[in-house]
């Protein structure tokens, strides 16, 4: 089973598209079992922190650290069997499928299945397909209470919905670390708390790290144990939620300030990358 | 020297005939720039063009300065009937569904044609002087000469028109954001139909031109298959490299036939496409699409 | 889900037969398929013999357009490969028949994978343009290599034969044809209960995504074109043995839009939608014949009619289906059992 949780360290990764700085020296550590928030203002580089951890993007400059192991030049499928699993900002399920097929595809880099044994679908691939299918029955899909849609089209849920087989598809990755880009974007206030238990019950009974990309403070602050604010591609603060609550550099990337001096050194920053 | 001299003949003829390439290669760029389809019908829709060039000036009689005009007006008439009928409904649809509707709509094509024309070659009527033209010492059959020349007159305006005229904007805008393109006040639909229609005009008059120089058969639509090689080895959305590779496949394809054997044109044709896949596969000129989750 | 199908265990739903009607209607086809060759006419075990042979294929193509979203226009080249090898093996080597047409899957695999291999690196339809310049390439090689394929004047093959039985009457090569014609059909399906055909859909579904969760893209489109053109070569290979002679005309391009026209009249997507499309694909010819010669009666030389007709209609299917009904005729039998099964109570 899972080899348990593992600590992502981000090491002072750049990335720029063109001329323009997405992500300039950006550097945070989500410790083991922990759940870590990154935060920031639209466009601040948050979903291309994630492109970069999940190899979508390559950085420019930087590493990208999984317990230990330099894994900024390893391709998306074999990030995903060291137990790096995403979900997406939007839903990227398969509409073709079920439910059941959509979860059950979370597991694709761990299985052995080979081409002879499905065709015949015999002895291994059988075994697996079975034990598969249990696992997903009593781990994930009693765990997220999905029962009743397991043989749904994923096409005609609703979004929250959707959302969730995300999040069970993700943890069909067996997951050291889980990486939820906004996983309560465009919910109702019913659908988050319900989303909140269930990243905290990940959190709880399978021990996975996490980190989110959220827009939601109110669910940031409560469940995070640590929090890292980007803006303009860089870091500028990071701590627990309460130290970043509290940070004025925080409340000032969000709201501005009043000082003209400071809008004019913005200027000029964006000017410069 | 004269083994120079037949070097530049042979190369002479290429040009014409690249020259036709480009022309139907622009018609696979238009119609894939404004609307994201890969037409495998144009060469069947070249073939039509030539075909109706056939019934109006061998059939009816009519002048060839009259069935000229006709045959590209009822190929542009094909396109915007095809867009109209066939492409709009599947709209929205995934890009290989559209890419099989005009698959089918090919084989269509090459069935009617049969049904009414036969399948045995033809001849066209001759619309062009058949004296021999002289470059210096070479010889240039007349036919080639005035093809090349079409072709270079009308890919020179399309390219003048993409640049400045307020139509070719608009199909630059849709062809790189359709909903922008939409909310800017293009009619996006407009573009459609006018890209096929153009695309289907262009097509024809390349079949007319076509049929001129070789006659016409209801499978000369392969031509549009070595044009579909111009557009992948250029690059499916450039116009520059639909002309460059339009010619150089055209000289490519003279040599071959002259010094190697007309039987491995099709060969050296297509293993130039599966060769340029591997080096460059997005086209020497096309632009490689970043995608965003 | 149909009030009454839940299931006790985890392997009785994840059966490929889930329902009692559908075992109850398969227990039918079975007999039907086996009963077949007894009560069967000549003529009728003649379009049986080809039907099977066109599902081997166009259920190859429905794995690799149906499921993985790639298009291949080179299906009928495959099958002449296939054709050809066969037709060499047993003209010059005289090896066994079985081995043969593995033989010639595993060669049309194996061109397959090298035809693929540039045009997969790409997204979109490179495939079907790479597929359709094989296509030329392969024409020119089975005209120009004489000592394999004896050029123009074609192939001859002597019949398969078992324990010296001879199988050149249909009701006999439909014991060769139709056993391999089960069997990968069956193997199709398996395929879909696997992490395999969850891959192919994936990567049709959203191709990025599918990176994403760990499934190589190449390697799976790779995978996914090879397997249609085995099952391309082993339908060439049956093809071969059926006719006994094999010309670079075969197969000719028409054939890749016939069985891209059974798969998309069918259904894309479901093994059943390949069955049905090939079967439905392969008695059009035969009923447009009829109607042929029925208006032979009033249209002078109405025969040399049938091959344009022939060529409209299958483009005109792959038109129509695709705009009208995009899930095929498995979409219509699903319609009808829908209304059956409430039938008489609503309608």
């Amino acid at each position: 089973m899972s080899k348990g949780p593992a600590r992502l360290d981000v090491q002072g990764v750049t990335l720029t598209f063109g001329g323009v700085r997405a992500l300039n020296d950006a550097s945070f550590t989500a410790e083991a079992g922990s759940i870590t928030a990154v935060i920031g203002p639209n466009g601040a580089g948050k979903t291309s922190v994630f492109n970069c951890i999940t190899g979508f993007y390559r950085p420019t400059a930087g590493r990208i650290v999984l317990d230990g192991e330099d894994i900024t030049k390893v391709r998306p499928p074999a990030r995903a069997a060291r137990g790096l699993a995403r979900s997406f900002q939007n839903i990227a399920l398969f509409h073709g499928m079920t439910v059941l097929d959509n979860i059950k595809l979370g597991r694709h880099a761990y299985m052995k299945t080979n081409l002879l044994q499905a065709f015949f679908y015999a002895g291994p691939a059988k075994r697996e397909e079975e034990a598969l299918r249990r696992e997903v029955e009593e781990r994930i899909i009693d765990f997220l209470e999905i029962d009743h849609i397991r043989n749904k089209s994923v096409s005609v849920l609703s979004y929250g919905l959707q959302k969730r087989v995300e999040l069970a598809r993700a943890l069909a990755m067996q997951p050291r670390v889980l990486l939820l880009d906004e996983p309560v974007a465009g919910m109702n206030r019913e659908e988050t708390e319900d989303m909140a238990r269930f990243i905290l019950d990940v959190k709880e009974e399978w021990g996975t790290t996490i980190v989110m990309v959220e827009h939601d403070m109110g669910l940031v602050m409560d469940i995070s144990d640590h929090v890292t604010v980007l803006n303009f591609g860089e870091v500028i603060a990071s701590g627990t939620p309460k130290t970043v609550q509290n940070d004025p550099r925080v409340a000032e990337a969000y709201l501005g300030s009043g000082d003209p001096q400071a809008l004019v050194k913005r200027i000029e920053r964006e000017m410069a990358s | 020297m004269s083994e120079w001299l037949f070097f530049l003949e042979v190369t002479l003829a290429g040009l014409g005939s690249g020259a036709l390439l480009a022309l139907t290669a622009l018609a696979y760029v238009l119609i894939y720039k404004a609307t994201r389809v890969v037409n495998l019908a144009v060469g069947e829709m070249l073939m039509l063009g030539a075909y109706l060039f056939f019934a109006f000036a061998a059939g009816w009689g009519l002048s060839a300065w009259i069935a000229i005009p006709l045959a590209i007006i009822g190929g542009g008439l094909v396109g915007g009937i095809v867009e109209r009928g066939l492409i709009r409904p599947m709209l929205g649809e995934s890009a290989i569904s559209v890419f099989m509707v005009t698959v089918g709509l090919g084989s269509v094509i090459v069935g009617l044609v049969e049904l009414v024309w036969g399948t045995d070659p033809r001849a066209l009527p001759a619309f062009i002087d058949t004296s021999p033209l002289f470059l210096g010492e070479a010889y240039v059959s007349r036919k080639i000469a005035v093809a090349f020349v079409t072709a270079a007159i009308v890919i020179g305006l399309f390219l003048i028109l993409f640049r400045f005229w307020r139509g070719g904007v608009a199909l630059r805008a849709t062809a790189t954001d359709q909903a922008a393109a939409y909310s800017c006040g293009i009619n996006v639909p407009g573009v459609y139909s006018a890209a096929w229609v153009i695309g289907g005009a262009t097509a024809a008059g390349a079949g007319l031109l076509l049929g001129a120089i070789g006659g016409i058969s209801p499978v000369m639509g392969v031509f549009g298959l070595s044009a579909l090689v111009v557009v992948i080895v250029g690059g499916l959305d450039s116009v520059l490299g639909a002309l460059i590779g339009g010619l150089a496949l055209g000289m490519i394809q003279s040599w071959t036939s002259t010094y190697v054997g007309g039987e491995y044109t099709n060969v050296v044709t297509f293993g130039i496409m599966i060769f340029a896949l591997m080096l460059r596969p997005y086209g020497l000129f096309g632009t490689h699409e970043i995608e965003r989750l | 889900m149909i009030i009454g199908t839940a299931k006790e265990s985890y392997p009785a739903d994840e059966a490929l037969l889930t329902t009692a009607p559908q075992r109850v209607w398969m227990t039918i086809f079975v007999i039907a398929l086996i009963a077949a060759p007894f009560v069967l006419s000549n003529y009728w075990l003649y379009l049986a013999c080809l039907a099977m042979i066109n599902v081997i294929s166009a259920t190859g193509l429905n794995v690799l357009t149906g499921y993985t979203g790639q298009v291949s226009l080179g299906q009928a080249a495959f099958m002449a490969v296939g054709a050809y090898t066969v037709a060499y093996l047993e003209r010059s080597l005289g090896t066994p028949f079985l081995l043969n047409i593995l033989a010639g899957g595993v060669i049309a695999a194996a061109i397959g994978l090298v035809v693929g291999l540039p045009s997969l690196r790409v997204k979109g339809l490179y495939l079907a343009i790479a597929t359709i310049a094989a296509s030329f390439i392969l024409h020119f090689v089975f005209v120009n290599w004489t000592a394999v394929t004896n050029g123009n004047s074609g192939a001859t093959l002597a019949p398969a034969t078992v324990f010296g039985i001879e199988l050149a009457t249909y009701d006999r090569l439909y014991w060769l044809i139709m056993p391999f014609a089960v069997l990968l059909v069956w193997g199709a399906a398996n395929l879909f209960r696997t992490r395999i055909g969850r891959a192919f859909i994936a990567i049709r579904d959203r191709d990025i995504s599918a990176e994403v969760l760990g499934i190589p893209l190449l390697r799976y489109k790779l995978m996914s074109f090879a397997i249609a053109s085995f099952y391309a070569g082993i339908a060439g290979g049956l093809w071969a043995y059926l006719f006994r002679v094999v010309t670079p005309e075969s197969f000719p391009f028409l054939t890749s839009i016939f069985l891209l026209a059974a798969i998309i009249v069918g259904g894309m997507g479901t093994i059943l939608g390949g069955i049905l499309g090939a079967v439905f694909m392969t008695l059009t010819p035969e009923l447009l014949r009829v109607v042929v010669d029925l208006a032979s009666v009033f249209v002078p030389d109405a025969a040399t009619l049938l091959s344009p007709v022939r060529t409209i209609v299958f483009g005109a299917l792959i038109v129509g289906f695709l705009i009208l009904e995009p899930r095929g005729l498995t979409e219509i039998v699903d319609r009808i059992r829908r209304f059956f099964r409430l039938w008489p109570f609503r309608t």
